[in-house]
């Protein structure tokens, strides 16, 4: 009796997995990853809060499939001569979703709110760039002396406080968003509740069952509603990788927004791995007594074949990275920084790392020891064993100890850690001073302390320079600076992991890795 | 009776207050706080986070602040989810959790109490071996691995079950993981129920009532499944708070929105309020469990009295 209840049970448990089957024409299904902090584009900081946000917000600026800057909710823009003063003309047409038009107010109300240390966006200091933006930040001037002003309702003007080239790609990140005023004020923090939430991009978020999904439709007043094909947007919040692959595989999602290194081949034609501007690399402490000589930090970073790590170690094909910079970086110089070793076979290399460290007083028996550090994750702790080994060559005895995130970077943050820490950086715009600025000397994330006057100068002399190309070439004086100093151990750049079924369209890779909901479209 | 379970009732206050207060102080103890990550925020807005957080306050006060709330019903905020008070959290996962939790909990009991009679019946013939073999796989192979593979042959090959995710209302997305979770549960109590059955039906009484001229089926029905029922009781409780904390496993696995979920994050966030809101919630299910199984001791067991 049992059994014939089990099969009726298995029976009609197939019936309804085929109708759930059948429903599903305009939706996309997709594996998003952790679970949003929050929908309010001040309070969220992850990439999977941006898959979100970003498609029911549109900034003044926003990205095209290729994740690149173009006009958003402004129609045009305007710069002034020195580069300080933007004016973007606001779309007739873009409206709100609950029918109030978009205003020029609005996005001042946002870059106030965003500024405004109550506020304690984390994010904020994304657009210091805006005039007076880290001193209202910081609770030393007030709202209104925020370089933001509407000069009518459709005309927004941004003062910069210097020429900043990155900053219509700085327009597209969500703490340039605009909220609803009329939103906020009435409802307050309650405003991005389901019931609540009004924006004025291609989505509306309809539904949210934490631990589980967010649901967007598809938003009919949008300026650009007739090009959006797809009506439904499902985000799942999965961190179980392995579960996501297999769900993937049983038709229940089209997108993964990340998948387990190992599954890359599993996955065949289906997986798109595209280089992605971020770098994962070692800080060396440079407060670490036995890290002051610049010829052993040279030494330890020679010892390393960075060529196994992305094709061998985690086998995504991430690229060795020989500079801090990652490659096609914009506003940038053409040949920027490579260390001069980076062609030289890696026995050779191997041969005069050991010199170094034999001339600074490291032999076999009285070996230099390290400990690494790293956030617990099977590709650091992979990493960090090949590593190891990998200076065993040259004199370095290495201990590894593990922690997870948010410990292992509370630990750097206060540079309390022996030697070698593990970090990873993702570029936040497209400019190489997003990645120079992790060297600068006040700087928290600072991890290692380094410090160069010369360097520091250089950063800020890029700040009031307001040729492009010359401005690209003091960074990458100031690159070549850091990097001959061994400031920090680049290892290699970041990849970005989706998987994209083949009855999604529009999803292109890009080193951005953005990939708005209305530039695709799913077919059965 | 009443006396008894109004007695436990009020000793399980104090046993509640302390789990609290050690909980609230190992998590502090614990290295790293809820806005540490590899994003710091600046010093001013960190202070602003703190300050709106009590994090600014001595650690005894934050302690007193929360057991104030906590006696008003107020759980506080959340501090890795915005949106949502802890409060609200625990409301929308909560339901699922029991959902999945009790379903699982009838449904391994059934299963585990009525193969652990058909085994202690065929005792070393073949259906006791086919039994202990299918129950065994329950008890050795992790659920994480249980649940992967379901996922694979069911969702993934034949496609004939969802292979995760939560549809309200649908039941075939329960299905597997109510599979899975019930599994290791009804392997225990099988094995329980065998035993013990066994050891039933090599009593005095039993004998007595088949010396009486009673049919088997008699025998079993009237004199052998209360008294070996008695065991599996005691383990009940601990198996219900088991199935209901242990379903953190699953709901991961299988994307479902329960407490277990939020209770893991919640900790590797270091959101300190919704581990201790969790915590508590476990632990008033498991002491309102313990209660309940020794109550129905009583009804079991006329050895058992109540003072």
């Amino acid at each position: 009796m049992k059994f014939t209840t089990a099969l009726k049970a298995v029976a009609l448990a197939s019936v309804f997995s085929l109708s759930f089957g059948a429903v599903q024409a305009q939706t996309l299904h997709m594996m998003n990853g952790g679970e949003p902090a929050s929908l309010d584009p001040h309070r969220v900081s992850g990439d999977w809060e941006n898959r979100i946000v970003g498609d029911y917000i549109e900034g003044l600026m926003t990205e095209d499939a290729e994740g690149a800057p173009i006009l958003g909710a402004a129609e045009s823009y305007e710069v002034s001569e020195d580069g300080l003063v933007y004016t973007f003309k606001i779309r007739e047409d873009s409206v709100w979703s609950d029918g109030e038009p978009v205003t020029a107010g609005d996005f001042v109300f946002a870059f106030q709110r965003l500024m405004n240390p109550e506020t304690a966006a984390g994010y904020a200091y994304l657009q210091y760039p805006i005039k007076n933006a880290e001193a209202v930040n910081a609770g030393e001037m007030e709202l209104s002396e925020l370089g933001v002003a509407a000069i009518d309702d459709k005309t927004l003007e941004i003062t910069l406080e210097n020429p900043a080239p990155f900053f219509l790609g700085a327009l597209t990140h969500y703490t340039a968003y605009p909220v609803p005023q009329h939103a906020v004020e009435e409802f307050g923090d309650d405003w991005i509740q389901p019931q609540n939430i009004v924006g004025n991009g291609p989505y509306t978020p309809v539904e949210w069952v934490p631990g589980s999904h967010i649901k967007s439709v598809k938003s009919e007043s949008y300026h650009d509603a007739e090009n959006v094909q797809i009506e439904e947007v499902m985000y799942y919040a999965l961190d179980d990788l392995t579960a996501a692959v297999n769900r993937y595989r049983a038709g229940e999602f089209d997108i993964l927004t990340d998948f387990p290194a190992d599954q890359v081949t599993a996955l065949g034609e289906d997986a798109a791995v595209a280089a992605f501007q971020g770098v994962h690399y070692y800080v060396m402490n440079q407060n670490a007594e036995k890290l002051q000589d610049v010829n052993v930090r040279k030494a330890l970073s020679m010892a390393i074949n960075r060529e196994v790590i992305g094709p061998d170690l985690w086998g995504t094909g991430e690229v060795a990275a020989y500079s801090w910079v990652p490659p096609g970086t914009a506003n940038y110089v053409e040949d920027a920084f490579q260390y001069e070793w980076a062609d030289t076979p890696y026995g050779e290399r191997v041969e005069e790392a050991r010199a170094l460290m034999e001339a600074a007083g490291y032999s076999a028996d009285n070996p230099l020891k390290l400990t690494i550090n790293y956030n617990t994750n099977d590709n650091h702790q992979r990493l960090a064993v090949a590593i190891s080994s990998m200076w065993e060559q040259v004199h370095v005895t290495t201990e590894l100890s593990n922690a997870e995130v948010a410990v292992h970077y509370d630990a750097l943050q206060n540079n309390d850690f022996d030697s070698i820490g593990r970090a990873g950086w993702l570029m936040d715009y497209n400019d190489p001073i997003n990645m120079l600025e992790l060297l600068r000397s006040d700087i928290q994330y600072n991890y290692g302390r380094y410090s160069n006057p010369e360097f520091d100068q250089l950063l800020r002399d890029s700040a009031t320079e307001l040729d492009l190309e010359a401005r690209a070439e003091i960074l990458a004086k100031a690159e070549t600076i850091a990097m001959e100093d061994y400031a920090a151990l680049p290892l290699a750049f970041y990849v970005s992991r989706n998987a994209v079924s083949p009855r999604i369209e529009g999803f292109v890779p890009n080193a951005r890795d953005v990939h708005r909901t209305r530039w695709m479209s799913k077919s059965e | 009776m009443l006396r008894y379970a109004t007695r436990r009732v009020l000793s399980a206050l104090p046993i509640a207050f302390i789990a609290v207060t050690v909980c609230f102080f190992i998590l502090r103890a614990a290295p790293g706080g809820p806005f540490d990550s590899d994003r710091p925020l600046p010093p001013e807005v960190l202070a602003n986070v703190r300050a709106y957080y009590n994090l600014d306050q001595p650690l005894f006060m934050q302690y007193l602040l929360y057991i104030g709330g906590v006696l008003r019903g107020d759980l506080g905020p959340s501090m890795s989810s915005y949106d949502f008070s802890v409060s609200e959290l625990m409301a929308i996962g909560m339901p699922f959790s029991l959902q999945l939790g009790l379903t699982a909990f009838v449904i391994a009991t059934t299963i585990g109490v009525l193969t652990g009679m058909i085994a202690a019946v065929y005792k070393n013939k073949w259906p006791d071996y086919l039994l202990v073999l299918v129950v065994m796989i329950g008890v050795i192979v992790p659920n994480f691995l249980i649940g992967a593979l379901l996922q694979l042959w069911f969702g993934v090959y034949l496609r004939w079950l969802p292979a995760g995710g939560w549809v309200p209302g649908s039941w075939a997305h329960l299905v597997l993981p109510v599979a899975v979770l019930s599994w290791a549960h009804a392997a225990r109590i099988s094995r329980l129920m065998r035993g013990s059955m066994i050891e039933t039906l090599g009593t005095n009484y039993v004998r007595t009532a088949r010396s009486k001229g009673l049919g088997e089926r008699m025998v079993l029905a009237r004199h052998a499944i209360k008294p070996a029922l008695i065991p599996v009781v005691s383990y009940l409780g601990p198996g219900l708070s088991y199935l209901l904390t242990g379903s953190l496993v699953v709901e991961q696995i299988f994307g479902l929105p329960g407490i277990g979920r939020y209770f893991i994050q919640a900790a590797l966030n270091r959101d300190y309020g919704m581990v201790l809101g969790t915590t508590l919630f476990y632990m008033l299910l498991i002491i309102a469990l313990n209660l309940i199984v020794d109550l129905v001791y009583a009804w079991l067991d006329p050895k058992v009295r109540y003072r």
